[in-house]
């Protein structure tokens, strides 16, 4: 049992922003659709798709910014024939999130072997990893300070991303345009707002979002594309919307969970745990926090009444 | 007073041409955007398709597009039935996994006479998987926990669960490999090819989609679950407890998708593999079928025929040009999602998965 507990120090919470911030920035994507009424669940087609573009981009532009920008880009490029079909189309969101996740899954696996020949996996030194970024001033304060310091700048960025989109959604004007059209699409288009349009922003917003996502797991910590990489963390960041209500910051603490459960499992193996049962930990603690949601929900109820 | 005359032809044909044109469409759309995605990729679509083509149909090839359309149909079937009624079963692999190894361990760790043992297996394969899928349900029903969220996570730790024993404890350690000791001969599934490739599992199969298309079409519970797939009110003003009716279509299901996890085991392998039963990713491809057919069971046999011969076709494709087997996994998203566009799904308003409490 103490061995158990040995495991909670302090390089298990820095090393927690590594599995966190995919989640993160999965469920940022996944919160700004529900935002505007999209239900969007081919989050983790568009992370593995991300983690894929990642590498493509850093091997090729030899930089991690080049891989990067490309997971972006390609990520926002399936959200878009999403957008398309979903919105436009009419298609139905759950059956087309669902098909955009096995294409994903397909189209990954189609050109790791057409444009590097390797099945399985791709590991190659030219690939550009984000790296750390150690602030000496960060790192000096007490406590907070070894947990914040020493992140790759995708993960700096992820929690700007955060902020960014609780100003934006609360503070900005379209950000309320954006609520209104998810609350109630008929009374923001008698406004004048343009639905569609803004609905395919989300969706392009939450490709770029997942599209991040997948480069810091491709990049940030180990540098290669692993054949479904994204394992199912994007379904785990659906969870996470619904977990923080569709709210940045709540959002953001039910990722530290799922995060910080990941994170635990995988130092877990470290004591010879078997594998397998220190990988199931993230998805145990995922239902068992749903379970939490709604007994919660019911005595606030019983609460009331 | 015209009398009464046969139907002039396009009069019966309409219908039929109108539930198979989005299909066909989307089936031609495909193959158009994965000739375009070959071509960009440096391949020559035309011989790609004729090798997938000839590879799926052609000779000794036509055994194993048969032989592979099983378990694609099965978890067709295991979707379609639940998708029927209302209810999202994503679940399929983790079911499928924990129905094949049961049958692996009570085949070979069961003290039963060869014939018995095998019914046996298979009862404790679909009993198992149904109560996996009966969980999803429990959690809905109790938790309010979204099936579609709950089957879907429930994937991961019967996936990781079946690994570790197959790994660990039951593990035969002197083939090296992970994967169960071999299942007694005489409790397999009976060979119909020279190459073992065909088995008795197919009628199996066929008879399963025949019984799904019976009681979905024919019997009570088969109404108040089509009735629920259409309009969950409306079963719950006729009287219908929707939470029971949930529980059996998701054990149903789940059943389903164990036998067809010990048909592969008993008919195929012998043992229980590990990721023998997720790597062909059936469970996603029958999805696939239940999706493309409108979860009607007749539609999921001929879609997974379909499915299984673009899959077969995908293989041989590989050994006869460099285009990457893969290629199949992509067209048949594509054909899903050009399929999706067209049409609005009747398979639930999702009501189904709320209850009043």
């Amino acid at each position: 049992m103490t061995e158990f507990l040995n495991i909670f120090d302090a390089t298990l919470l820095n090393s927690t922003f590594r599995f966190v911030t995919p989640i993160l920035l999965a469920a940022l994507g996944g919160l700004i659709c529900e935002r505007v009424g999209v239900f969007n669940i081919a989050l983790e087609g568009l992370m593995l798709t991300g983690a894929f573009a990642a590498v493509v981009g850093s091997y090729y532009a030899g930089s991690a910014v080049g891989g990067v920008l490309a997971a972006a880009l390609a990520g926002a490029a399936l959200a878009a024939i999403f957008a398309l079909f979903a919105i436009t189309l009419r298609g139905d969101m759950i059956v087309l999130g669902i098909a955009l996740n096995l294409l994903a899954a397909g189209l990954t696996v189609f050109l790791l072997r057409t444009i590097f020949g390797v099945k399985g996996a791709f590991q190659d030194p030219s690939i550009q990893g984000l790296g750390k970024i150690d602030l000496p001033g960060l790192e000096a304060l007490p406590i907070l300070g070894p947990l914040l310091s020493g992140h790759s700048w995708l993960i700096y960025l992820s929690w700007l991303l955060v902020l960014g989109m609780q100003l934006l959604l609360f503070r900005h004007a379209l950000g309320l345009r954006m609520r209104g059209v998810g609350e109630h699409p008929e009374a923001a288009a008698t406004l004048g707002v343009n639905v569609t349009a803004l609905r395919y922003l989300a969706v392009l917003l939450s490709g770029a979002l997942c599209g991040l996502a997948g480069a810091q797991l491709s990049l940030g910590n180990v540098t290669l594309f692993v054949e479904n990489m994204s394992a199912g963390r994007g379904w785990i960041a659906v969870v996470a919307v619904m977990f923080g209500q569709a709210h940045p910051l709540g959002v953001f603490a039910a990722s530290l969970l799922f995060g910080l459960a990941d994170s635990i499992g995988f130092r877990l193996q470290g004591l010879q745990m078997p594998s397998q049962f220190t990988g199931m930990v993230p998805y145990v603690v995922t239902l068992v926090s749903l379970f939490i949601v709604e007994a919660q929900r019911r005595r606030r109820r019983r609460v009331a009444a | 007073m015209q009398p009464k005359a046969a139907l002039p032809f396009s009069a019966t044909m309409r219908p039929i041409i109108n539930t198979l044109q989005a299909p066909l469409l989307a089936v031609l759309g495909a193959v158009l955007i994965g000739g375009l995605i070959m071509l960009i990729t440096g391949h020559n679509p035309l011989e790609a398709y004729w090798a997938m083509l000839e590879g799926a149909v052609l000779g000794q090839n036509l055994s194993s597009t048969l032989s592979r359309a099983a378990p694609i149909v099965g978890m067709g079937l295991t979707a379609a039935v639940a998708f029927r009624a209302g209810f999202f079963n994503l679940g399929g692999e983790g079911q499928l996994v924990l129905g094949g190894l049961t049958t692996a361990l009570v085949a070979i760790y069961v003290p039963l006479p060869a014939p018995l043992l095998m019914l046996v297996a298979f009862l404790a394969a679909a009993l198992v998987a149904g109560l996996y899928a009966w969980l999803a349900a429990f959690f809905q029903f109790r938790f309010n926990v979204p099936l579609l969220i709950s089957t879907l996570l429930l994937n991961y730790p019967a996936r990781f669960f079946a690994s570790y024993l197959t790994t660990h404890p039951f593990r035969d350690v002197p083939s090296g490999m992970a994967q169960t000791y071999m299942v007694p001969a005489a409790v397999n599934l009976p060979p119909l090819s020279q190459d073992g490739r065909l088995h008795a599992g197919i009628f199996i199969t066929l008879g399963l989609a025949l019984l799904a298309a019976f009681v979905i079409n024919r019997t009570v519970v088969g109404y108040e679950m089509r009735m629920a797939g259409l309009n969950a009110n409306f079963v719950r003003y006729g009287g219908v407890d929707l939470r029971r009716l949930g529980y059996r279509v998701m054990f149903a299901s789940g059943a389903m998708a164990g036998i067809v996890g010990a048909i592969e085991v008993l008919g195929v392998h012998q043992r229980y593999i590990d990721d023998a039963l997720t790597s062909p990713l059936y469970a996603w491809v029958g999805l696939m079928t239940a999706l493309l057919s409108g979860s009607n069971p007749l539609g999921v046999l001929v879609a997974g025929l379909f499915f299984s011969a673009v899959q077969t076709g995908g293989f041989a494709l590989e050994r006869a040009t460099e285009v990457p087997r893969e290629l199949s996994r992509v067209l048949q998203a594509l054909i899903i999602l050009l399929v999706a566009a067209r049409q609005r799904f009747h398979f639930g308003d999702g009501g189904a998965e709320e209850s009043k409490e």
